[in-house]
């Protein structure tokens, strides 16, 4: 809390700015137009003489408790690190749109040299602006295509929510939980899958609700989602869209769930049983050490809890002590490379096998789901044709 | 049959916000004002709505913060478009823009905040009636409110002579005029009266219907009340339908997904829209309808005098 405190001090020159941009854009008639402030970067201090200039670009605002909140922390995280050797800054609630060009550009004219764009829809202003300024390094989250001077990064949040359903499965009573999907993508289809795996670990008995709002952020509709799994006998919930409402719904009706993106325990005290993160940290360490030391090179990184990148945090008290401990072993496993999610025999809901026994999914295939797997009910929306 | 009560307890809680906002709308629609702002008085509501409970404990009082942002905003709006003649439309869309930045603005504090418990509402014998009870009787007050608040309106609008009054300044304020109404002040206190609702609406979402603050937290409600408004051709019954009908539908759409029926959920997501649009369009379709019941002078602003 007094951490969000004072991020909201450091934040209200930039909220400022962006409550003044939208008063000179529509507000004319409330009330007088501040002179036009362009949502220009908010200048981190870096007194020291040459550090390296680094820009993100948000999709959100830092104060959406989830996504962009985990970027920031991570931006904050690499800046710690640093120290005197970088100046960031950062612009945020840029839209995926013409305009996440024209602030991408601007970054690159106030002298940025490393630019970091955390959001799968900054791909193609990204590709674009990268191709008229070689001499700028550009870091893009969650995309896939790349160039000589632009590469990308995303997190295996799987991971994170394989961990949450080895916890769903010991602590769900009526042996059913519930997912609010988001948008159904293969990322978001493998959180579903990997929640599932996860549960049935301890659980074999359990099944998987899926509701989808297609959308990443509309807390009405999450928490009607929510509720909706609820009335259908889900008790513990776990979602994949960008706000707390369904940790906050379950919280209300007496039912379990998770947070996911940044820790949310301060959401739903009662009913958090623990908190997928992502922590960028890591990686906007390294990609920036490359920067600095000249070792950057284009490229596609997938990080995970090996890399630090994934961390479930915040366990709930009354989660039984040998499920915590089997948490803390998945980590392990995950960390030292001893244990794979994602291992055969695996078997989709229509009871075909998917993965042979003792088969290792590799990244192609992880990126290609477009099924679920043996315990979600359901059938994925657009999916495979049987 | 027990999912199915608790289908239809979810339905009326998520028509209530709608129902709300749309009669709201309503009440300024019937004095010929147009408000495009629904959406940003109803973010600034449910962040002052939310402030409040935070600081106080108290639901009501979060329920009066909201319908008085929602009113000053309107209040606000009033004075443009009324006084100054602005376009109804671009003033609309620029309460709306400013509301959701404003809203923003104002709610940095308060994301992560969370409120105090609440018991859940009962109304007392009746709540123990099996099916029946968990479906109608364990609602939040406010959805009692919303149902007595369109018997109001009915009787207001077409039995009281100020309602009279109101309906004959969204007809032809010229003639109201002529007969020594004060038009300016009546469309006033409809917008204002509308903008309290609006508020009250959007101090609903964010203390009842989805406890948290978060930008941009009501994700659009206002501009389906606002065609929910036109759709049931300015009847408040059939707002309240309207309203009934599409929370009922996207309920539906989940509870659908969450029993497997195999229907793309993109589809079951447009549900909701389309019900809605088919079944008022067709309780409407008799143009007479539209003709009586829609204000003649809806949009248009009056010059006294001219």
């Amino acid at each position: 809390m007094t951490d969000l405190k004072k991020r909201s001090m450091f934040k209200l020159a930039a909220l400022s700015a962006l409550a003044a941009t939208a008063l000179v854009g529509c507000g004319k008639k409330e009330e007088p137009p501040p002179p036009a402030p362009a949502p220009a970067p908010v200048a981190a201090p870096a007194p020291k003489p040459e550090p390296l200039k680094i820009a993100f670009a948000y999709i959100g605002p830092v104060g959406d408790g989830g996504w962009t909140f985990a970027h920031d922390n991570g931006r904050k995280a690499m800046e710690k690190e640093l120290g005197d050797k970088v100046a960031t800054s950062f612009v945020e609630n840029v839209p995926e749109s013409a305009d996440a060009e024209r602030v991408i550009r601007d970054m690159v004219g106030q002298g940025n040299k490393l630019v970091f764009g955390t959001t799968f829809g900054y791909m193609e202003p990204m590709l674009k602006v990268a191709a008229d300024h070689k001499d700028v390094k550009f870091e893009h989250a969650t995309g896939y295509k790349t160039a000589e001077n632009l590469r990308t990064y995303d997190s295996r949040t799987y991971e994170g929510a394989y961990m949450a359903g080895v916890i769903a499965g010991a602590m769900t009573k009526t042996n059913t939980l519930g997912v609010v999907g988001s948008v159904p993508i293969p990322e978001v289809i493998r959180n579903i899958n990997s929640f599932t795996l996860g549960a049935q670990s301890v659980n074999p008995k359990i099944k998987t609700k899926v509701v989808w709002v297609n959308k990443w952020f509309d807390p009405p509709k999450e928490s009607e989602a929510a509720t909706s799994l609820i009335n259908g006998g889900a008790d513990v919930l776990m979602q994949n869209t960008d706000s707390p409402a369904v940790l906050k719904t379950a919280q209300d009706k007496g039912k379990r769930a998770f947070g996911w993106d940044s820790d949310m325990t301060a959401y739903g005290p009662k009913a958090h049983l623990g908190s997928a993160v992502i922590n960028w940290g890591p990686y906007y360490i390294k990609a920036t050490k490359d920067a600095l030391e000249g070792n950057w090179t284009t490229g596609q990184a997938w990080w995970g809890v090996k890399e630090g990148a994934i961390d479930f945090v915040s366990v709930a008290e009354d989660v039984p002590a040998d499920i915590k401990k089997k948490v803390e072993d998945v980590k392990a496993g995950l960390k030292d490379g001893s244990f794979s999610i994602w291992k055969g025999p695996i078997a989709d809901n229509t009871g075909k096998q998917v993965l042979a026994k003792d088969a290792v999914a590799d990244d192609k295939f992880l990126g290609g789901i477009n099924w679920y797997v043996k315990g979600v009910e359901g059938k994925v929306p657009g999916g495979e044709k049987k | 049959m027990e999912s199915y009560s608790l289908l239809l307890a979810a339905t009326l809680n998520a028509g209530t916000v709608l129902a709300i906002a749309a009669l709201g709308l309503l009440i300024n629609e019937k004095a010929g004002i147009v408000n495009l702002g629904a959406e940003g008085m109803m973010l600034c509501a449910a962040i002052a709505g939310f402030a409040a409970v935070v600081h106080t404990g108290s639901d009501w009082l979060g329920f009066a913060a909201g319908m008085g942002a929602g009113a000053l905003l309107a209040a606000i709006f009033g004075l443009l478009v009324i006084w100054l003649n602005t376009n109804q439309y671009a003033t609309g869309l620029a309460l709306s823009l400013f509301g959701a930045g404003f809203s923003a603005f104002a709610g940095i504090t308060y994301v992560q905040q969370v409120l105090p418990e609440r018991r859940a509402f009962s109304v007392p014998l009746l709540a123990d009636i099996p099916l029946v009870g968990p479906a109608l009787f364990r609602q939040h007050p406010m959805v009692y409110v919303t149902i007595a608040l369109v018997a109001w309106l009915i009787w207001f609008l077409y039995r009281s002579r100020a309602g009279l009054v109101l309906r004959s300044v969204g007809q032809s304020p010229e003639s109201a005029h002529a007969l020594g109404y004060p038009v300016r002040r009546i469309r006033l206190a409809a917008v204002v009266a509308g903008g309290a609702l609006c508020g009250l609406a959007g101090a609903y979402i964010s203390i009842i219907y989805t406890p948290l603050w978060v930008e941009g937290m009501v994700a659009g409600k206002g501009w389906i009340a606002l065609a929910l408004t036109t759709f049931a051709t300015w009847r408040p019954a059939r707002v309240l339908l309207g309203a009934y009908l599409f929370g009922g539908v996207t309920m539906l759409q989940f509870h659908f997904q969450g029993i497997g029926v195999e229907v793309p959920s993109q589809f079951l997501t447009m549900l909701p829209y389309l019900a809605t649009i088919v079944v008022l369009a067709l309780i409407s379709r008799n143009p007479a309808w539209i003709r009586i019941n829609m204000p003649a002078s809806l949009g248009k602003p009056f010059y006294p005098g001219s």
